[in-house]
């Protein structure tokens, strides 16, 4: 196959198309993009196909893949209640399976479940897959799940998703394949909170967590906290397909130059959660390409309401007009990032509200609501950190746009550590950093409900309130995505989180690994990429 | 000391210099606790991060047997390092001996090929320096070893990644997680962190070492040896280096101590995993016993390594040898 490149054309480019295949752009529309932006049809179709190799192939079996993640320390666990990290993630998933999981598009789909099944979203009733085993040889049943689960609801656990877990009063065991849960209120988001990463299943009375024993597609080998875990491949793995690799060693670079330099080098096939800015690093190597993800993660500006300046009219809404989106988006972000509308749903999520347009940069129009609420000529602190990824140049770009209207916005740089304990949440306005989460239910109770933990703004609306207890008991899905619309409505114009953007994540991976896929549970394919990739020879 | 035998006098010195060595060790591993209480949060607090209600915690805290005082904490972990116990950390229940067993001795590997490597390249070119004083191999060294350490060693690291790892392609880019199963294999994985290393710690010891026997040759009874008819190699490794010994064990140890607990960047960078890296994640978990222990680690080799120096200080004294 020729390969017309245009001479400006960068990887950078690529994985933009790649992304747009996967998001199920068509041929044409990719093309009308291309010459849009100056390429070619020759070019353009060429491109295309190099793209469209990376997506569609067939898998080949054996190899062993070295990935490597952005952070490892004494930490890193095996036990799923107390995962915290993308690296205990990807461990998680490879040793054990969850009783559903999300896929590529955001839908559920079972794993160790066979079905799960309610009438009113209260009482739920899981039945599980028969004949599945765990790597010791112990067959799957009821009891192994309703140990896992009710772990979560120990307090010496420390489990991550106690808050989360508080719902099941009740989780018992029917027969062996057949376990009933009860929730305190309805919630029709069941299935999707059991694919979160920490309801993955172990079995009945397991409390050593030195070793993995799960039901996952490969083996835990070697467990090393903060240097390295290798796995095997689990020859007795349910599903049908996969895993393809024959081992998988994971650990992680801590430095993003190092990280990359290793993948140049050959010496690891993926690099995880690399630093846009350092992407034209990878230009001019034909070995390695992007991987592209847009899940639900944001920093945000977060103003309280409850505390001067944040409470005087008008504050919050000028400066959600002197965030300049765009350009956070094509400098800070390199253009890795989806410009967003100040509200926590991203167009990941199938609730997305898509006419909620995002504000437009109008300065003129800040100040006037800035002289109405009085606050002009004031030194205003506004806390940024690294902890809260990018807030630092976030916070200047305000700072700038600011000084050009005559508002003075002190930004304060905090250190990382402590960040969260001591500033988050407690200053009047300071950067917040989100994971995405999988359903808008568990976003909203966590940030936005008046008695939420994380309130960021202290947002405090009842009609709110009844709206997301409304939602998570429906079972009907155009009803649900009515009031998540109109919450998303309510959270872009009153709440106080100036969300600018949703970052995207960006993964180098070397040519030979294929079938990753992005998901909206994270990068990495949300982290379950090791039982569906392959190399290629 | 005058009732003394006169024989036993080094030797006494000694012994003080090991009883004050013991001392310092308790008072660091006081003051690194106390350091460590006045950081921000605990590890209940830090395992939980932003999921830290504080139902959330104190059930936490309570699970780790948090809420005893902190200096008793500290004292039984004291008592239970006396009888050879370095305690169970916190943050993943594992027995801290086995956290730190493995990454010390990659760390020791790691300081001793460097030793291997450094200490003679940098005593004959700091002794050839002083010997030629003034002459353009002198200059030579002297420009070299004046940029090697200006130059940040992360810069240096990067650098022969880059060159060496990515265009190259002679070395693998990490030092650990490549399959060292022959000595080739340890020798390229090795390669780059120790010649790294060595530039960090070598200019140090090169100028010491010249300067130290430059200082000896100054002296009159070199000028004697001189007078005397001893030819110039002679003269310095014979009269001057014996006297010069002293200063020059002194920049070794002080320059090698950094190998053990100072190459966080090093480590980072090759994915390296010694024990410098461990101390950082016991401090940002705030993990108690795995903090003390690393320090009492690094505290015991700088001790060692600067009462080894004395040692041979005092016994390269004649005046004190001889007395």
């Amino acid at each position: 196959m020729t390969n017309k490149r245009p001479t400006n054309w960068t990887d950078l480019d690529n994985a933009m198309v790649e992304h747009a295949i996967r998001r199920g752009a068509s041929r044409r529309e990719l093309l009308k993009m291309m010459m849009a932006s100056g390429v070619g049809i020759a070019a353009g179709s060429s491109l295309l196909a190099s793209a469209g190799r990376a997506v569609a192939a067939t898998p080949v079996s054996g190899g062993h893949l070295k990935a490597a993640g952005w952070s490892s320390s004494t930490a890193d666990t095996l036990d799923p209640a107390k995962a915290s990290l993308s690296t205990d993630y990807v461990r998680c998933c490879a040793f054990y399976n969850r009783l559903t999981f999300l896929n590529e598009t955001g839908a559920v789909e079972m794993e160790l479940a066979d079905s799960i099944s309610t009438d009113d979203a209260k009482t739920w009733e899981i039945k599980l897959k028969k004949g599945v085993q765990f790597h010791d040889g112990h067959t799957l049943n009821a009891d192994d799940v309703v140990y896992s689960l009710n772990r979560h609801l120990d307090e010496a656990v420390g489990s991550k998703v106690n808050s989360i877990a508080k719902q099941m009063t009740e989780i018992a065991k029917v027969d062996d394949t057949t376990v009933k849960i009860v929730l305190a209120t309805a919630n029709a988001d069941l299935p999707t909170i059991l694919a979160l990463h920490h309801f993955m299943i172990i079995a009945d009375g397991t409390t050593d967590f030195t070793k993995a024993n799960g039901t996952g597609a490969f083996i835990c080998e070697t467990f090393e906290p903060g240097v390295k875990s290798i796995a095997v491949k689990n020859p007795n793995y349910f599903k049908s397909e996969g895993p393809y690799l024959d081992s998988f060693e994971f650990f992680a670079i801590t430095d993003n130059n190092a990280r990359i330099n290793a993948l140049l080098s050959g010496d690891i096939h993926l690099a995880a959660a690399v630093n846009p800015r350092s992407l034209r690093m990878l230009e001019g190597h034909d070995s390695v390409r992007t991987s592209v993800s847009t899940s639900g993660n944001y920093t945000d500006l977060n103003i309280r309401l409850d505390l001067d300046p944040g409470s005087k009219a008008g504050f919050v809404e000028g400066m959600k007009y002197l965030i300049d989106r765009e350009t956070i988006q094509k400098s800070v972000m390199r253009g890795f990032a989806e410009i967003a509308n100040d509200q926590p749903i991203s167009s990941a999520s199938r609730y997305h509200n898509p006419n909620l347009k995002p504000r437009e940069y109008d300065p003129e129009r800040a100040k006037s609501l800035f002289e109405k609420a009085g606050v002009l000529g004031q030194s205003i602190p506004v806390i940024a950190s690294e902890a809260a990824g990018s807030s630092v140049d976030m916070a200047t770009i305000v700072q700038q746009a600011g000084a050009q209207i005559g508002m003075n916005l002190d930004v304060q740089r905090m250190p990382s550590d402590g960040y969260w304990s001591n500033y988050w949440l407690k200053s009047p306005i300071h950067f917040g950093n989100i994971n995405p989460r999988p359903t808008p239910d568990i976003l909203f109770s966590l940030l936005y409900a008046s008695d939420a933990p994380w309130n960021e703004s202290q947002y405090k609306s009842e009609k709110f309130d009844k709206m997301m207890v409304e939602a998570r008991g429906a079972l009907d899905e155009a009803k649900r995505t009515e009031i998540y619309w109109e919450m998303q409505e309510m959270i872009a114009n009153d709440a106080g989180t100036v969300i600018p953007v949703y970052i995207s994540n960006v993964d180098a991976v070397t040519t030979k690994l294929q079938g990753l896929k992005s998901n909206p549970l994270g990068g990495m394919m949300g982290y379950v990429f090791a039982e569906h990739v392959w190399l290629e020879a | 000391m005058c009732t003394l035998p006169t024989s036993f006098t080094p030797y006494f010195l000694i012994a003080q210099r090991l009883g004050i060595a013991l001392i310092t060790l308790v008072i660091v591993s006081f003051a690194v606790f106390f350091a460590t209480e006045l950081l921000p949060g605990d590890v209940a607090q830090i395992l939980l991060g932003q999921a830290a209600t504080p139902e959330a915690v104190a059930g936490l805290r309570e699970a780790m047997g948090l809420n005893e005082p902190a200096i008793y904490r500290f004292l039984s972990w004291l008592a239970g390092l006396a009888s050879g116990d370095l305690g169970i950390s916190y943050v993943n229940n594992m027995p801290v001996t086995q956290l730190i067993g493995g990454r010390l001795i990659s760390s020791l590997k790691l300081a001793g090929v460097t030793t291997l490597f450094t200490v003679p390249i940098a005593l004959s070119l700091g002794i050839g320096a002083a010997m030629a004083r003034g002459s353009l191999f002198d200059r030579v060294v002297s420009v070299l070893t004046i940029s090697v350490i200006s130059v940040p060693e992360f810069m240096v690291a990067t650098l022969a990644v880059v060159i060496f790892a990515v265009w190259l392609g002679w070395l693998p880019a990490l030092s650990y997680g490549v399959e060292v199963d022959s000595w080739s294999a340890m020798l390229r994985g090795y390669a780059m962190p120790v010649i790294t290393l060595s530039f960090v710690v070598s200019a140090q010891m090169i100028r010491m070492t010249r300067a130290a026997v430059i200082e000896t040759i100054n002296t009159p009874y070199v000028e004697m040896a001189l007078l005397k008819g001893a030819s110039r190699s002679r003269m310095v490794l014979k009269h001057a280096l014996p006297n010069a010994l002293g200063p020059i064990a002194n920049a070794v140890a002080l320059s090698l101590s950094y190998l053990v607990g100072g190459v966080i960047i090093v480590e980072t960078i090759f994915n390296y995993p010694g024990i410098a890296k461990l101390m950082v994640d016991a401090v940002s978990t705030r993990d108690l016993p795995l903090i003390q222990s690393c320090a009492v680690i690094f505290c015991v080799s700088y001790l060692s390594l600067i009462t080894f120096a004395d040692v041979i200080a005092i016994l390269s004294n004649p005046r004190l040898r001889h007395r």
